[in-house]
């Protein structure tokens, strides 16, 4: 899937053609459903949610599902909807500032690679191939145990481990189109190396970059959840799914209803994610779905 | 091949036969699971209560020690006599004991441990309750006359703590990861990082004990635990850190639940020196703003009692009305703030250890204090952190259960972490440490609770509560925990 589109320069790229064909996908379209539904509960979740997530009513604990609490509350008597709501926002929050940072650091380093080659190229490769030799969930709790746990440190710390993928994917895709005869000619007519990289390559890669985007960004939702449920995520007061898959784990055997709702924020808005990104695939890359 | 399925059968019969038939082989070890590991095993250098819970009684023994009820019996000295003037005590040791390793414990060995747990440079983490020793004579092998400086009225209850526990000079260097005691269990193995292996000691000069061995194992995840005992892995979890899981147990034939007290007052610490809680004012106004039954609640499970003041409320000399001191009152909190010159609240750090209740508790403390304007950042810690930290004196608020019994001496110490420094309670702590009367410490210990309770010194929160799970056919573990302790000299299978 790193090999360019053939037509990519050639084809009409305009909105309405790329509307037409994303509504023939059925999984992107499902999969951008879910996707637009879990950031419309994040921003909602600024403005308003059904409870204030920080006051306990320790009173109202444990409560299941009703027609008050639609969700059910926990053992310190919060609404789980609104902290699924609220988890919503921090979830998307990380995900898409830990993709930023990839994207921001990886993409720049893989195309200066792909244009300047050499010895640049190696080292840069190189200390790729190091990072991604380290699993990155493991890597991302010894950075925030180092750092200590908090949602920014879990931010940079997926970050991080996301610049390699998209330095790699970047490269990849550039050093095919460096050969090319629209390339030949830039060079020809006199462009420098940076320009022809924003000019012509960033674009002809772009389609690449939003799909591996969007699997970055369901990776990056799994891995929040996953250091907040070892506790280096979020900290309390902030509600975060995988804390309260974690607060959970002790209570499942008479408040399955506390585990079950976040269980199911992150399965749905993952694979929402996923959906979309197989469907952004099919269509931004029409020549790899003809072979599949 | 016929006999072959003979065999089978006859196999299958004799297993049948064993199953159904346990009476035969009637089961003489237990595996005990704790939260914590301690970070060694020498009960004379260490304050880790995970030490005393593995080694007390079980493996080390003092002069004298204490009961499931918390009463001092004896230990090594088989009998004692106090001079009129309460300073001098002169006890008779018990002959023919020998330690693990073979050497014979006598009025020498007594001598070297307190002498070692006194000196300046003892690592001992409790060295004020030998304070008042002012010299330890062998009068002969078996007999220790132990001199005072003043008269002190818990001096037989301190000397029952397992920081005062008998080491002898051969191994005492060595006692940290080789334990030798003189108690009814033998060390045998520690495997870091899982468990301790106990035998029973077949020299044993007091009631030999019923089980073969005992193993300890570590599991600090609450819901390893919980399934550890459901699997069968656990005979015993005597103090189980998730109060939701109790009812499930309670419900399961196959287990005791037993909900004991400990002498764990669960207080919001609070540091008296540093501004803006140096201000009584502002101490006034959390205490008005705690609403303890909902932690105890939200926190706990319900499992707790609400405390008014530093004391064990299941002591006779606990002072009832402290727990009115300061009722919960938002508008009078919000007042109290005011006259602060705090009217707008203020942000401060709440630092909080591993445990549940204060994990819990901290969530719980910070919703609350947030309706007077109190703005608490959490801060999640580990005990390492804890101790060099908060411990340290340095910190804002935290939340800690005091184990140790009968604690209440210090607030007397201005340089402990709550950094209290009241020459008026510190009067009465020496008045109280020269006075053997019982009826007189009693009022003494209520004046002094009354005082921190007043002064507002910490957020007094609950009395921990204790809820040991084991298997039914068990018997003979403690209810409660007078004094941080497994005990399993009287532990037994019924059946």
């Amino acid at each position: 899937m790193s090999g360019p589109s053939q037509s990519a320069e050639l084809d009409d790229w305009g909105w309405p053609a790329f509307a037409r064909r994303a509504l023939r996908s059925r999984s992107f379209v499902i999969g951008a459903a879910i996707a637009l539904l879990v950031l419309a509960i994040g921003i909602l979740s600024f403005f308003w949610t059904p409870y204030d997530v920080t006051r306990l009513v320790v009173a109202d604990r444990l409560q299941s599902p009703s027609s008050q609490h639609w969700f059910g509350t926990d053992h310190f008597g919060r609404d789980i909807l609104s902290m699924i709501m609220v988890g919503a926002r921090n979830s998307i929050a990380v995900a898409l500032v830990a993709v930023g940072i990839g994207m921001g650091i990886g993409v720049p380093l893989g195309t200066w690679a792909a244009a300047k080659r050499g010895w640049a190229d190696d080292v840069l490769m190189r200390f790729n191939d190091l990072i991604f030799a380290f699993p990155a969930l493991l890597s991302a709790v010894m950075i925030t145990a180092i750092f200590g746990p908090g949602i920014f440190n879990a931010i940079i710390a997926i970050g991080i481990f996301n610049i390699p993928v998209f330095a790699r994917l970047s490269r990849g895709a550039a050093l095919g189109f460096w050969t090319r005869e629209f390339i030949l000619a830039a060079r020809v007519a006199g462009k420098g190396k940076t320009r022809i990289t924003i000019e012509h390559i960033l674009p002809n890669i772009s389609n690449l970059l939003i799909v591996q985007g969007t699997i970055q960004f369901s990776l990056g939702i799994l891995a929040e959840a996953g250091l907040s449920y070892v506790g280096l995520g979020a900290q309390p007061p902030q509600p975060s799914w995988g804390r309260m898959l974690n607060e959970a784990q002790t209570m499942m055997s008479f408040a399955p209803h506390m585990a079950i709702f976040p269980g199911l924020a992150i399965i749905i808005t993952v694979l929402g994610l996923n959906m979309m990104g197989d469907g952004l695939r099919d269509i931004l890359d029409p020549r790899l779905k003809r072979e599949n | 091949m016929i006999t072959h399925l003979k065999l089978a059968a006859a196999v299958v019969v004799a297993s049948m036969l064993a199953v159904s038939n346990p009476a035969h082989a009637a089961k003489d070890t237990i595996v005990l699971g704790m939260p914590l590991e301690p970070p060694h095993l020498d009960p004379t250098a260490g304050a880790a209560a995970a030490i005393d819970e593995v080694v007390y009684a079980n493996v080390f023994e003092g002069l004298t020690r204490i009961n499931r009820n918390g009463e001092v019996l004896p230990a090594l000295a088989e009998s004692w006599e106090i001079s009129e003037d309460g300073k001098t005590y002169t006890f008779k040791l018990h002959s023919g004991v020998k330690f693990h390793d073979g050497t014979t414990f006598d009025a020498e060995d007594v001598k070297f441990s307190l002498d070692r747990a006194r000196s300046d440079d003892s690592t001992n983490a409790q060295k004020k309750l030998f304070a008042a020793i002012e010299s330890v004579e062998v009068v002969d092998p078996s007999t220790v006359k132990i001199t005072l400086s003043s008269a002190a009225g818990n001096f037989l209850f301190n000397l029952g703590w397992g920081d005062a526990v008998i080491v002898a000079p051969e191994s005492a260097d060595t006692n940290k990861e080789n334990p030798v005691g003189t108690g009814p269990f033998k060390f045998s193995d520690w495997v870091q990082g899982s468990s301790v292996e106990l035998v029973r000691n077949d020299d044993y000069w007091g009631e030999p004990v019923a089980l073969s061995k005992a193993t300890i194992r570590f599991i600090p995840d609450a819901s390893a635990a919980i399934a550890a005992l459901q699997s069968g892995d656990v005979d015993a979890y005597p103090n189980i850190s998730a109060p939701e899981s109790i009812p499930a147990f309670q419900a399961d034939p196959r287990f005791t639940v037993v909900i004991g007290s400990t002498e764990g007052e669960t207080i919001l610490s609070t540091n008296n020196k540093r501004p803006p809680f140096d201000n009584i004012k502002v101490r006034q106004a959390i205490a008005h703003t705690l609403d303890r039954q909902a932690i105890i609640d939200g926190a706990m499970f319900g499992l707790g009692t609400p405390i008014g003041t530093h004391f064990a409320p299941h002591h006779p000399a606990y002072v009832t009305e402290t727990i009115d001191t300061y009722p919960k009152d938002l508008e009078k909190a919000k007042a109290l703030l005011k006259e602060a010159g705090l009217a707008d609240g203020f942000k401060a750090k709440l630092h909080l250890p591993p445990p549940t209740y204060a994990r819990r508790g901290g969530e719980i403390i910070a919703s609350q204090l947030r309706e007077i304007g109190i703005d608490l950042e959490v801060i999640p810690v580990e005990w390492k952190q804890w101790l060099e930290g908060p411990f340290k004196g340095d910190y804002d608020l935290t939340i800690v259960s005091h184990t140790e019994p009968m604690d209440i001496g210090i607030y007397a110490d201005p340089d402990y972490y709550f950094q209290y420094d009241s020459p008026e309670f510190q009067a009465v702590i020496d008045k109280l440490n020269e006075t053997t009367d019982e009826a007189a410490r009693y009022e003494l210990l209520g004046e002094a609770q009354k005082i921190v309770s007043r002064d507002a010194v910490n957020g007094f929160l609950f009395e921990l509560a204790k809820a040991g799970v084991w298997n039914a056919k068990l018997k003979g573990l403690w209810e409660n925990v007078p004094v941080q302790a497994n005990d399993l000299t009287e532990v037994m299978w019924t059946e």
